[in-house]
Protein backbone atom coordinates (compact mmCIF):
# COMPACT_ATOMS: atom_id res chain seq x y z
CA UNK A 1 0.00 0.00 0.00
CA UNK A 2 1.59 3.22 -1.08
CA UNK A 3 1.55 6.26 1.18
CA UNK A 4 -0.75 8.24 -1.07
CA UNK A 5 -3.60 5.91 -0.13
CA UNK A 6 -3.15 6.97 3.50
CA UNK A 7 -4.38 10.47 2.73
CA UNK A 8 -8.05 11.03 3.46
CA UNK A 9 -10.31 12.30 0.66
CA UNK A 10 -10.59 15.61 2.54
CA UNK A 11 -6.79 15.96 2.73
CA UNK A 12 -6.57 15.29 -1.03
CA UNK A 13 -9.12 17.96 -1.81
CA UNK A 14 -7.57 20.52 0.53
CA UNK A 15 -4.19 19.84 -1.06
CA UNK A 16 -2.29 21.56 1.73
CA UNK A 17 0.38 18.88 2.12
CA UNK A 18 2.96 19.68 4.77
CA UNK A 19 2.06 23.37 4.84
CA UNK A 20 -0.61 22.60 7.51
CA UNK A 21 -2.75 25.60 6.60
CA UNK A 22 -3.63 27.40 3.42
CA UNK A 23 -4.25 31.09 2.89
CA UNK A 24 -6.69 31.36 5.83
CA UNK A 25 -4.18 33.09 8.09
CA UNK A 26 -3.21 35.63 5.43
CA UNK A 27 -6.84 36.33 4.51
CA UNK A 28 -8.07 36.73 8.11
CA UNK A 29 -5.18 39.09 8.84
CA UNK A 30 -6.31 41.24 5.87
CA UNK A 31 -10.00 41.16 6.76
CA UNK A 32 -9.29 42.29 10.33
CA UNK A 33 -6.84 44.93 9.01
CA UNK A 34 -9.52 46.45 6.78
CA UNK A 35 -12.06 46.37 9.61
CA UNK A 36 -9.59 48.02 11.98
CA UNK A 37 -9.09 51.08 9.75
CA UNK A 38 -12.47 52.68 10.62
CA UNK A 39 -12.75 50.97 14.03
CA UNK A 40 -9.40 52.21 15.35
CA UNK A 41 -10.05 55.75 14.09
CA UNK A 42 -13.44 55.65 15.83
CA UNK A 43 -11.83 54.32 19.02
CA UNK A 44 -9.15 57.03 19.18
CA UNK A 45 -11.73 59.74 18.51
CA UNK A 46 -13.94 58.34 21.30
CA UNK A 47 -11.08 58.01 23.77
CA UNK A 48 -9.82 61.53 23.02
CA UNK A 49 -13.28 62.99 23.68
CA UNK A 50 -13.24 61.41 27.17
CA UNK A 51 -9.73 62.42 28.29
CA UNK A 52 -10.02 63.65 31.87
CA UNK A 53 -13.68 62.60 32.12
CA UNK A 54 -15.17 61.00 35.23
CA UNK A 55 -15.71 57.24 35.47
CA UNK A 56 -19.48 57.73 35.31
CA UNK A 57 -19.24 59.59 32.00
CA UNK A 58 -17.17 56.82 30.40
CA UNK A 59 -19.55 54.14 31.73
CA UNK A 60 -22.53 56.11 30.41
CA UNK A 61 -20.85 56.37 26.98
CA UNK A 62 -20.50 52.60 26.74
CA UNK A 63 -24.03 52.05 28.07
CA UNK A 64 -25.24 53.27 24.68
CA UNK A 65 -25.45 50.44 22.09
CA UNK A 66 -24.26 52.82 19.35
CA UNK A 67 -20.94 53.05 21.24
CA UNK A 68 -20.78 49.61 22.86
CA UNK A 69 -21.20 47.69 19.59
CA UNK A 70 -18.34 49.38 17.66
CA UNK A 71 -16.16 49.07 20.77
CA UNK A 72 -16.91 45.35 20.91
CA UNK A 73 -16.09 45.00 17.21
CA UNK A 74 -12.86 46.93 17.76
CA UNK A 75 -11.83 44.60 20.62
CA UNK A 76 -12.64 41.43 18.63
CA UNK A 77 -10.91 42.59 15.44
CA UNK A 78 -7.87 43.96 17.29
CA UNK A 79 -7.41 40.86 19.44
CA UNK A 80 -7.72 38.48 16.48
CA UNK A 81 -5.42 40.64 14.34
CA UNK A 82 -2.74 40.84 17.04
CA UNK A 83 -2.90 37.07 17.65
CA UNK A 84 -2.33 36.46 13.91
CA UNK A 85 0.43 39.08 13.74
CA UNK A 86 2.44 37.90 16.72
CA UNK A 87 2.07 34.31 15.50
CA UNK A 88 4.02 35.25 12.34
CA UNK A 89 6.69 36.99 14.41
CA UNK A 90 7.09 33.87 16.58
CA UNK A 91 7.21 31.57 13.53
CA UNK A 92 9.81 33.81 11.87
CA UNK A 93 12.26 34.17 14.74
CA UNK A 94 11.86 31.16 17.05
CA UNK A 95 13.32 28.06 15.45
CA UNK A 96 13.48 25.73 18.45
CA UNK A 97 10.35 23.60 17.97
CA UNK A 98 9.34 23.14 21.63
CA UNK A 99 9.77 26.81 22.54
CA UNK A 100 7.99 27.84 19.35
CA UNK A 101 4.92 25.74 20.13
CA UNK A 102 4.88 26.96 23.74
CA UNK A 103 4.98 30.60 22.57
CA UNK A 104 2.30 29.97 19.91
CA UNK A 105 0.00 28.56 22.61
CA UNK A 106 0.87 31.38 25.02
CA UNK A 107 0.14 33.94 22.27
CA UNK A 108 -3.36 32.52 21.75
CA UNK A 109 -4.02 32.32 25.49
CA UNK A 110 -2.81 35.89 26.11
CA UNK A 111 -4.72 37.45 23.23
CA UNK A 112 -7.96 35.63 24.13
CA UNK A 113 -7.53 36.56 27.80
CA UNK A 114 -7.03 40.25 26.95
CA UNK A 115 -10.02 40.17 24.60
CA UNK A 116 -12.23 38.40 27.16
CA UNK A 117 -11.28 40.79 29.97
CA UNK A 118 -11.89 43.88 27.83
CA UNK A 119 -15.16 42.48 26.44
CA UNK A 120 -16.46 41.51 29.88
CA UNK A 121 -15.80 45.02 31.23
CA UNK A 122 -17.49 46.53 28.17
CA UNK A 123 -20.58 44.29 28.42
CA UNK A 124 -20.82 45.09 32.12
CA UNK A 125 -21.09 48.80 31.26
CA UNK A 126 -23.38 48.14 28.29
CA UNK A 127 -25.86 46.19 30.42
CA UNK A 128 -25.65 48.35 33.55
CA UNK A 129 -29.09 49.61 34.51
CA UNK A 130 -30.87 47.37 32.01
CA UNK B 1 46.02 32.46 8.91
CA UNK B 2 43.64 32.31 5.96
CA UNK B 3 41.43 29.27 5.71
CA UNK B 4 41.87 27.77 2.25
CA UNK B 5 39.12 25.20 2.43
CA UNK B 6 36.68 27.39 0.56
CA UNK B 7 38.86 27.16 -2.56
CA UNK B 8 38.54 23.38 -2.71
CA UNK B 9 35.30 23.17 -4.66
CA UNK B 10 31.62 22.90 -3.87
CA UNK B 11 32.01 20.29 -1.11
CA UNK B 12 34.38 22.46 0.97
CA UNK B 13 33.00 23.96 4.18
CA UNK B 14 32.27 27.67 3.82
CA UNK B 15 34.86 28.89 6.36
CA UNK B 16 36.56 32.18 5.56
CA UNK B 17 34.13 33.17 2.86
CA UNK B 18 32.65 36.63 2.95
CA UNK B 19 29.29 36.57 4.70
CA UNK B 20 26.26 38.29 3.27
CA UNK B 21 25.52 41.56 5.10
CA UNK B 22 23.34 41.40 8.17
CA UNK B 23 21.66 43.98 10.40
CA UNK B 24 24.76 45.47 12.07
CA UNK B 25 26.62 46.36 8.89
CA UNK B 26 23.78 46.79 6.43
CA UNK B 27 22.86 50.28 5.31
CA UNK B 28 19.24 50.73 6.39
CA UNK B 29 17.05 51.51 3.38
CA UNK B 30 13.91 53.33 4.53
CA UNK B 31 11.76 50.48 3.21
CA UNK B 32 13.54 48.02 5.51
CA UNK B 33 13.23 50.42 8.44
CA UNK B 34 9.49 50.74 7.78
CA UNK B 35 9.11 46.96 7.65
CA UNK B 36 10.90 46.51 10.98
CA UNK B 37 8.98 49.42 12.52
CA UNK B 38 5.71 47.82 11.38
CA UNK B 39 6.53 44.69 13.38
CA UNK B 40 7.80 46.66 16.38
CA UNK B 41 4.68 48.86 16.50
CA UNK B 42 2.51 45.75 16.14
CA UNK B 43 4.15 44.23 19.21
CA UNK B 44 3.80 47.56 21.06
CA UNK B 45 0.08 47.64 20.23
CA UNK B 46 -0.28 44.10 21.61
CA UNK B 47 0.97 45.48 24.93
CA UNK B 48 -1.22 48.53 24.40
CA UNK B 49 -4.30 46.30 24.33
CA UNK B 50 -3.48 45.46 27.96
CA UNK B 51 -3.81 49.17 28.76
CA UNK B 52 -7.08 49.32 26.85
CA UNK B 53 -8.40 46.34 28.84
CA UNK B 54 -7.30 48.05 32.06
CA UNK B 55 -9.07 51.26 31.00
CA UNK B 56 -12.35 49.41 30.33
CA UNK B 57 -12.11 47.31 33.50
CA UNK B 58 -11.43 50.43 35.58
CA UNK B 59 -14.32 52.31 33.94
CA UNK B 60 -16.67 49.38 34.59
CA UNK B 61 -15.61 48.90 38.22
CA UNK B 62 -15.78 52.08 40.30
CA UNK B 63 -14.74 55.76 40.45
CA UNK B 64 -11.82 54.73 42.70
CA UNK B 65 -10.55 52.10 40.25
CA UNK B 66 -10.87 54.65 37.43
CA UNK B 67 -9.01 57.28 39.47
CA UNK B 68 -6.03 54.90 39.76
CA UNK B 69 -5.94 54.47 35.98
CA UNK B 70 -6.15 58.24 35.44
CA UNK B 71 -3.38 58.91 37.98
CA UNK B 72 -1.05 56.52 36.13
CA UNK B 73 -2.09 57.80 32.67
CA UNK B 74 -1.62 61.47 33.61
CA UNK B 75 1.84 60.79 35.05
CA UNK B 76 4.68 61.99 32.73
CA UNK B 77 5.75 58.37 32.15
CA UNK B 78 2.14 57.45 31.48
CA UNK B 79 1.90 60.29 28.98
CA UNK B 80 5.04 59.09 27.20
CA UNK B 81 3.54 55.57 27.02
CA UNK B 82 0.23 56.95 25.71
CA UNK B 83 2.04 59.02 23.08
CA UNK B 84 3.95 55.88 22.10
CA UNK B 85 0.64 54.02 21.82
CA UNK B 86 -0.84 56.77 19.62
CA UNK B 87 2.22 56.87 17.37
CA UNK B 88 2.38 53.06 17.14
CA UNK B 89 -1.29 52.95 16.18
CA UNK B 90 -0.85 55.75 13.61
CA UNK B 91 2.22 54.10 12.09
CA UNK B 92 0.71 50.61 12.00
CA UNK B 93 -2.51 52.02 10.51
CA UNK B 94 -0.80 54.03 7.75
CA UNK B 95 1.78 51.35 6.95
CA UNK B 96 -1.01 48.75 7.06
CA UNK B 97 -2.82 50.69 4.32
CA UNK B 98 0.51 50.63 2.40
CA UNK B 99 0.58 46.85 2.83
CA UNK B 100 -3.03 46.53 1.63
CA UNK B 101 -2.10 48.55 -1.48
CA UNK B 102 0.75 46.10 -2.14
CA UNK B 103 -1.72 43.22 -1.73
CA UNK B 104 -3.75 44.80 -4.54
CA UNK B 105 -0.61 45.12 -6.65
CA UNK B 106 0.07 48.85 -6.27
CA UNK B 107 3.18 50.68 -5.06
CA UNK B 108 5.93 48.14 -5.77
CA UNK B 109 7.99 50.54 -7.90
CA UNK B 110 11.08 51.18 -5.75
CA UNK B 111 10.96 55.01 -5.75
CA UNK B 112 7.23 54.75 -4.89
CA UNK B 113 7.91 52.30 -2.04
CA UNK B 114 10.59 54.67 -0.66
CA UNK B 115 8.30 57.68 -0.94
CA UNK B 116 5.34 55.93 0.75
CA UNK B 117 7.63 54.72 3.57
CA UNK B 118 8.77 58.32 4.19
CA UNK B 119 5.15 59.51 4.04
CA UNK B 120 4.15 56.88 6.60
CA UNK B 121 6.86 58.05 9.02
CA UNK B 122 5.99 61.73 8.58
CA UNK B 123 2.24 61.15 8.59
CA UNK B 124 2.28 58.95 11.69
CA UNK B 125 4.28 61.53 13.66
CA UNK B 126 1.88 64.29 12.56
CA UNK B 127 -1.21 62.22 13.44
CA UNK B 128 0.18 61.19 16.83
CA UNK B 129 1.21 64.77 17.66
CA UNK B 130 -2.21 66.09 16.58
CA UNK B 131 -4.06 63.45 18.63
CA UNK B 132 -1.88 64.16 21.65
CA UNK B 133 -2.48 67.91 21.30
CA UNK B 134 -6.24 67.28 21.14
CA UNK B 135 -5.99 65.13 24.27
CA UNK B 136 -4.19 67.93 26.15
CA UNK B 137 -6.78 70.47 25.01
CA UNK B 138 -9.70 68.25 26.06
CA UNK B 139 -8.10 67.67 29.44
CA UNK B 140 -7.60 71.42 29.90
CA UNK B 141 -11.33 71.81 29.23
CA UNK B 142 -10.79 73.85 26.06
CA UNK B 143 -12.94 71.56 23.94
CA UNK B 144 -12.29 70.99 20.28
Amino acid sequence: MSTRHLRTPLAKIEGLGAARTGTGHFWHERITAVALIPLSIWFVASALAYVGAQQGAVAAYFAEPINAVPMFLFIVAAVYHMALGLQVVIEDYIHQEGLKIALLVLNRFASWAIGAAASFALIRMALAGH
Amino acid sequence: MPDMRDSQGPTARPYGRPLSPHLQIYRWPITMAASITHRATGIALYAGMLLLAWWLIAASTSPDAYAIFIRVAANPIGEIVLFGFLWSLAFHLLNGIRHLAWDLGYGFHVPTARLTAALVYAGSLLLAAAAFAVALMVRAGLGV
